[in-house]
Parts: structure tokens; C-alpha cells; sequence
């Protein structure tokens, strides 16, 4: 590594992960540089999830230990991991249906400035105005602000993930993780995603991203581990990992 | 810290009005008399607070009475042992349910959905058995908690001498019977509307309604939802010990019966009927009952007869049998009925039908409960 330890936000130091006799993932070492974008790829069941869930503290490692910016996040609670700097964009869109879209984006504020637990009953929602104007401003961000007072259950999938990642962003977290945020998009709004996404980085947050659409990788990935049956098969620039053979193997294997 | 925008102000001076009128609007119902209308605002506190943890959190506690009994039997110990004053035994009554209510919301909150409510009813029922047999010592059992003669009543006797006949739960001298013992308990229903309201329109209150809505995201959005849960079956334990006791001011006893399932039942019939998750639908659903029970449970075949009487003859006496089913002892059926309709035809409660006419007048999409206050100006702070 050409880098010095002090660049690394995320180190997934040695992680083992078994379900049963299953090794869903062996031997994973993974260092994520600051303010870069690194792109986890590979065919269905090769882990990448498994592999995000252990970041976010929602499976515990068999063995290992994952570190971001100095606190394990190893054993630590959902919260508490959001609490230090991490944010995660699901799959499938976690939001808030019965809430309004403006209202979606201030429940995570609150969270950022009050901390995890906070008893503050006696303040009046309409006196947050710092809050609500953050959450416009980052409404504005993603192209929502015109809708921000319907139901987001009613929004399309696309404007849902959208959403989600404003209520990601309005945290300014050091560590964003995301969980194929184009999957099931029409081109178009993949491609308003992608800018988006290029926006962000020009603020220097750092994020991982796993993803089947090799056009969003390309367009946005720093670095790429390509990861296959649980282990790490190859890593690093979008140019080296695509002329790297065992690559096209293992895709071509996973795909027949 | 006291910010109201206009639709507070409106909602709680209307809810206010509302309640201090009673006994001029409920005459011609038949019900404008004290002790039905204590019931009414006892109710009411009930279940406000019973919405705060069902209708904003979203954890349907099937045994909620049971801090409505541990208010009711601490009230009257406190009228037993310090004084008459319903201060001090409302105080008591409010504090000792939250403390029944941090023990059983601690372990109850380990689970969610179904197995929440099995939980919260399992421990209702250890209550009522509590209460009913095993600490009957300090319950009285199957007979009720009762003021006696012989009662020490600290307090009070310090100051002046005791009097031949029991005495009544009083306000500072004021006595807490009729109409002023009404007041009493719409004062108090009144502030607790205030208090909830406060919680549904703060960043709290937003929370719960995340926790709510998807618990998931709130955990990965940095909440630590235990504590809030927890904050909101206490809150809500409290105002049940509150309504508890103000039953006891009203009518100083306390027995077992008040904590039986069937009780914590009706607690959430009435929110589910009114309209789960709103301010008002609660109170109204929880007066809608309360209605029945005593009101409709009265009507006798007499009663029938003169209302049907404009029909020829020959026809008055089916429709009599008919309705004769549905009041006097009837009454569940009426209100089983009454239920069936609102769950199917209005899920949201009576307020969602009142919402509906509302927009049907307005004929201008409305967004819903809280969020319609964003889409109008601000007034200033």
C-alpha cells in the first residue's frame, strides 16, 4: 500500500463470517481511503452484503474486526455506529411512509444534534427552523424540495431513494455506505443518481458502494474489490480490475 | 419553550371549550349529569395518554388498565393514611404507576408487535390477580379499598378533629363532589391534552412517530429507540395512574375489576374507534363509549315504544323487538356493531370520517395530520 495508516477511514481487518458450515466471507481485508469512492463488486451470493451488514453492526463478525477512524465497530450497536459518522442507504428504501418528505429529512437531524436519546418534548417542531431549512436545502440537493410536504409513501421508487439518500446526507457522515442505490432505476434516474453521487464526492465523503451495474462502478469507483464466493479476488483501479482475467472468470463462472 | 403556531392555538382552545361546556352541550343527550361527565374527562386523560404510546410509538399495550388500579388503590391509601386533599394522592398515584410502568415497559419493550401486547397482558393480569387475592392485605381483595372510620389520616387529623361520617376526597376545603369535582377532572384533562399535544408537535414526538413508522431506519439513523419506547409506555403509564386516581377522587374506592383485561380492552377500543395517532379521536371514541355504557344500557322497552310510536300499529311492535336488542343490556351489541363499521368503513377512526367531510367541503387536497402546519405561513416567534 502506497498509502500511510492515517488516510484509512475504514480498515475491515481479517474478517470471517460462517452461517453454519457456510463461509459466506473468508479472509476479507479491505482499507477505504478518505474521501474516496470504493466499489464492491462481484456475482450474486459472492457476499457483498454480508460484507455491508458487518460494517453497520447489523451481523456480528465470527472473527475479525472492523475499525473505522479509530472506534471498532465490531459488537457496537446499529445507533451507535450511525453515531460516530457511518450512514447506509438500503437496498430496498428504509423511510418513514406516513411521514411527510420534509419531515423524513429532519428525523435524521435530529438525531445528528441531539444525540441518541434526547427528551426534548417541550421544544415545538416549528422552532427547529435551522433544522427545516438544512433538510430543503438538501431536498434542493436531490431535486425533491418541490414535494417535500407529501406522504413519501406515495413517492416513486426512485424519488424514495433519492429521499433516503437526503436523509443519509443530512447527517454530513464521514462513512457512507450504499446498497445498490440504482438497483431497479430507469436509466435516466440512474443517471441523475450518478451525478448526484458525483456531487457528494466533490465534498470529500468517503463511501462504499455495492453494485451489479457496471456502468454506475465505472462512472464513479476509486478503487474496486472485486469479491467472489466470501473471499477477495482482485483489487484496485476501475482500468486494472476490468483488464484483470480472474475477474471476467469469476463473472463469467457466476453467471453459468 | 411555550411556541404554539395557530393550528395548536385553534386545536386547544377548541378541545378546551369543548370540555368546559359539557354540561350545556351534552343536556339534551341525556348525559349532563356530574358523575357520567367525570367519567367522560377520566376517560378522556386515559386515553390521551393510552395514544402516546399506541397511536404515536405504535406498541398496542393490551393491559393499560392496570396502572389505571395501581393509581386508583395508591389515591386511596393516601386518602387513608395522609389526607383528603387530591393533590398529594394524585401525585402519588401519578408517580407510583410510572414506577409499575418502568418495571413492566423494561421487559415488556424486549419485543415488538404481538408479543408486546401477550407481554403487557400477561403482566395486567398478574396485577388483577395481585390485587384480587394474593395483596389483599393492602387491596382489600374482592371487597374493594375503602375509606373506613378508623382511617389515621395524619395529616388532616393534625389539623382538625375527626368528624362523625366519612369524609370526601377535597380540594384544599373545596369538596371534589357534583359538578365541582366535573371541574376538577376537566381542568386536568385540559392540561393533559396540553402536554400531549407539546409531545406530538416536538422533535420527540417526531421520533416516536419514526420509531412508528420503521424502526429499522431509526436504528440505522442513529436512535436508540429502547429508551424512547420506554419513555413513551412510561409517559403514557402515568397518565392511566392519573386517570386511576382522579377515579378515586371522584368516588374514593378501588377494586380489582378495574384492572381486568376486559378493562384495558375497552381503553383500546375506544382509541382504535375514535382514531388512533390523532389528538382528539381518542376522547371522542372514549366518550362514545362511555355513552353507551351508561346512557344506551338505560334505554328500556318503554323508552322504544314512545320513539317508535309515530309507526301505524301492527308495525311498532317488530321494530321494538328489533331494537330491543340493541339497547338495555344489548349495549355491547350496539357497540360491537358500531366498531365493525368504523374498522371497515373508517380505519383511521371517527376522525378519519371527520376528515373526509372535511376535505369533501374544502374540495382541496389536505395533507395529513401534522404535516399540513409546514404548508402554511409561519407566524412569528
Amino acid at each position: 500500500m502506497t498509502t500511510n495508516d492515517k488516510d484509512i477511514v475504514l480498515h475491515v481487518a481479517d474478517v470471517h463470517k460462517t452461517f453454519g458450515g457456510l463461509h459466506a466471507l473468508s479472509d476479507i481485508d479491505l482499507q477505504v481511503e478518505q474521501g474516496k469512492t470504493h466499489a464492491i463488486i462481484g456475482p450474486n451470493g459472492a457476499g457483498k452484503s454480508t460484507l455491508l451488514n458487518v460494517c453497520v453492526g447489523r451481523l456480528a463478525p465470527t472473527s475479525g474486526a472492523v475499525i473505522f477512524d479509530g472506534h471498532t465497530l465490531t459488537g457496537k450497536k446499529p445507533h451507535e455506529i450511525n453515531q460516530v459518522g457511518v450512514a447506509r442507504v438500503f437496498q430496498t428504501p428504509e423511510i418513514f411512509p406516513e411521514l411527510s418528505v420534509l419531515h423524513n429529512v429532519m428525523v435524521p437531524a435530529f438525531a445528528k444534534r441531539d444525540g441518541s436519546f434526547s427528551l426534548n418534548f417541550m421544544r415545538h417542531l416549528d422552532t427547529q427552523s435551522d433544522i427545516r431549512s438544512e433538510a430543503e436545502s438538501v431536498l434542493e440537493d436531490v431535486g425533491l424540495v418541490a414535494q417535500k410536504d407529501v406522504h413519501a409513501g406515495s413517492l416513486s421508487r426512485g424519488d424514495k431513494r433519492r429521499m433516503e439518500l437526503a436523509m443519509c446526507l443530512i447527517q454530513h457522515p464521514r462513512l457512507l455506505l450504499l446498497d445498490e442505490p440504482t438497483a431497479g432505476m430507469s436509466r435516466h434516474d440512474t443517471n441523475t443518481t450518478i451525478d448526484l453521487l458525483k456531487r457528494i464526492k466533490e465534498r470529500g465523503m468517503t463511501k462504499i458502494i455495492i453494485e451489479h451495474d457496471m456502468h454506475v462502478v465505472f462512472s464513479l469507483a476509486d478503487k474496486i474489490s472485486v469479491l467472489a464466493q466470501g473471499r477477495i479476488i482482485a483489487e484496485g483501479s476501475p482500468e486494472e480490475v476490468r483488464a484483470n482475467p480472474k475477474v471476467q472468470e469469476a463473472y463469467l463462472g457466476g453467471a453459468h | 419553550m411555550f411556541f404554539m403556531n395557530r393550528r395548536d392555538i385553534l386545536v386547544f382552545a377548541g378541545f378546551t371549550i369543548l370540555v368546559l361546556t359539557m354540561p350545556i352541550w351534552l343536556t339534551p343527550t341525556g348525559a349532563a349529569y356530574p358523575a357520567l361527565m367525570q367519567t367522560f374527562a377520566i376517560y378522556g386523560i386515559m386515553v390521551i395518554g393510552f395514544n402516546i404510546l399506541f397511536g404515536l410509538t405504535g406498541y398496542l399495550s393490551f393491559g393499560h388498565a392496570a396502572f389505571l388500579g395501581v393509581g386508583s388503590y395508591t389515591a386511596v391509601w393516601s386518602f387513608k393514611l395522609l389526607t383528603m386533599n387530591a393533590i398529594p394522592a394524585l401525585l402519588f398515584a401519578v408517580l407510583l404507576s410510572g414506577v409499575f410502568a418502568v418495571v413492566i415497559g423494561y421487559v415488556s419493550l424486549r419485543r415488538s408487535g404481538i408479543y408486546f401486547s401477550i407481554l403487557t397482558l400477561a403482566f395486567a393480569q398478574m396485577c388483577y390477580s395481585l390485587a384480587y387475592s394474593v395483596l389483599t392485605p393492602i387491596t382489600n381483595g374482592e371487597t374493594s379499598l375503602q375509606l373506613t372510620l378508623q382511617d389515621p389520616r395524619v395529616i388532616d387529623l393534625a389539623f382538625t378533629e375527626r368528624g362523625s361520617g366519612l369524609p370526601v376526597p377535597n380540594l384544599f376545603g373545596l369538596p371534589m363532589t357534583g359538578l365541582t369535582g366535573f371541574y376538577f377532572c376537566a381542568v386536568i384533562l385540559v392540561l393533559a391534552f396540553f402536554l400531549a399535544q407539546r409531545i406530538t408537535n416536538s422533535p420527540f414526538g417526531m421520533t416516536l412517530k419514526g420509531i412508528k413508522s420503521n424502526q429499522n431506519r431509526m436504528d440505522y439513523t442513529g436512535f436508540n429507540t429502547r429508551p424512547y419506547t420506554l419513555a413513551a409506555f412510561v409517559i403514557s403509564g402515568m397518565y392511566a395512574g392519573l386517570a386511576g386516581g382522579l377515579l378515586a377522587v371522584t368516588d374514593p374506592l378501588a377494586g380489582a375489576e378495574r384492572m381486568q383485561w376486559t378493562a384495558s380492552g375497552e381503553i383500546v377500543l375506544m382509541t382504535i374507534l375514535g382514531g388512533a395517532g390523532t389528538l382528539f379521536g381518542p376522547v371522542i371514541g372514549a366518550w362514545l363509549v362511555k355513552y353507551a355504557e351508561n346512557i344506551f344500557s338505560a334505554f328500556n322497552e318503554s323508552v322504544l315504544h314512545n320513539f317508535f310510536s309515530f309507526l301505524p300499529d301492527g308495525m311498532e311492535e317488530p321494530f321494538v323487538w328489533v331494537a330491543a336488542l340493541f339497547v338495555g343490556e344489548g349495549w355491547h351489541l350496539t357497540l360491537g356493531l358500531l366498531f365493525m363499521i368504523v374498522v371497515i368503513f373508517l380505519p383511521g377512526g371517527i376522525m378519519e370520517g371527520v376528515r373526509r367531510i372535511g376535505t369533501l367541503f374544502r374540495r382541496r387536497p389536505d395533507t395529513s395530520d401534522g404535516s399540513a402546519v409546514s404548508a402554511k405561513q409561519q407566524p412569528a416567534e
